[in-house]
């Protein structure tokens, strides 16, 4: 990948969770502790401000990069948890990913976000997306599809009842709200894709 | 210092604080002992940076117990032992224990000169099972 198209990519998500850092603390107010818009949006400004240096390096390397930057600067629980599947791409992903390649590197980040977050598919959280993605990507899903799934995904997170994560505490009121998490990983997916898509 | 270090790691300041007082005052200086909390920009977290500062400043060459507060704190400390990496990482335990209570137990029992292994499982034993 060029640099200057992993530099759009960076853009494209900062751009997107700048747009939507009030949604997705006032999601994470309803069942969390209300700082996940914040957070993310932190840190993923953090990210744009070095997005030059990390596109110059390798498409793992900048991966890694990402990861722990995002790792050091969101704060709270979602800094590990998208820093690792940053991170975890980066090691898994080839220089010069195919489709295939890309989806294998997603099911090994997945599986890492699972671990660091001792979480599973089904508990209303960035894995319900997730899941979902690495499936339409193994399927040969288009790129508007994929972001597709992702929504869709994000969606079916309102009625779960969260097992994982401060809105665990809720139990049963923890259902009928979407799961800020997903839906910050839904909207990470659709900027990619259309970025992608772009270039 | 030979003794295992402790290091408590909350989502608030004060509590970190207030937790490392009370295991200064109950256990003495003879512990290498570090504490964070505060997600670094003011409001209440935890920071990966911080925690992994707090096990520099609390490192012992027999090890460090880190306690914990919620989840968040948890999934952190995981983080930065993982990015503290090799070989450090082996000699660091994140224990499953009430924050105040494992501190001050753990810390009671690392004074007496107990192994890493001792002080994380007379922390473990405060846990509901």
């Amino acid at each position: 990948m060029a640099a200057a198209d992993f530099s759009r990519l960076i853009a494209a998500a900062a751009d997107t969770i700048a747009a939507h850092a009030e949604e997705l603390t006032a999601l994470d107010q309803a069942i969390g502790d209300g700082d996940h818009g914040l957070n993310m949006k932190r840190g993923f400004e953090a990210v744009r401000t070095e997005a030059d240096a990390f596109a110059a390096k390798p498409l793992p390397e900048a991966l890694k990069a990402v990861g722990t930057k995002l790792v050091m600067t969101v704060g709270g629980a979602s800094g590990p948890l998208f820093g690792t599947l940053f991170m975890a791409l980066g090691k898994e992903l080839p220089a010069a990913p195919d489709r295939s390649g890309l989806a294998a590197a997603l099911g090994k980040a997945i599986e890492a976000v699972a671990a660091r977050g001792k979480s599973q598919v089904g508990q209303k959280t960035m894995l319900d997306v997730l899941q979902p993605v690495y499936e339409a990507l193994t399927q040969g899903k288009t790129a508007s599809e994929i972001a597709d799934a992702a929504d869709q995904a994000a969606e079916a997170t309102v009625p779960m009842k969260a097992l994982r994560g401060r809105a665990s505490f809720l139990g049963e009121r923890s259902i009928g709200h979407m799961d800020a998490g997903a839906r910050s990983t839904a909207l990470l997916v659709r900027a990619v894709a259309e970025t992608v898509e772009g270039i | 210092m030979s003794n295992v270090g402790i290091v408590i790691v909350s989502h608030s300041p004060l509590v970190a604080e207030g937790t490392a007082d009370m295991v200064r005052q109950m256990v003495g200086d003879e512990v290498p002992l570090a504490w964070c909390g505060g997600n670094g920009h003011g409001g209440l977290g935890t920071s990966v940076e911080a925690i992994m500062g707090a096990i520099d400043k609390a490192w012992s060459d027999a090890g460090v117990a880190i306690l914990v507060d919620l989840g968040g704190a948890e999934t952190n400390s995981e983080m930065a032992v993982e990015m503290i990496g090799e070989p450090r990482s082996h000699r660091i335990v994140v224990c499953n224990a009430p924050i105040v209570e494992g501190a001050v137990m753990a810390a009671t029992e690392s004074s007496g000169g107990a192994s890493l292994k001792e002080v994380v499982a007379t922390a473990h034993e405060l846990s509901p099972s």
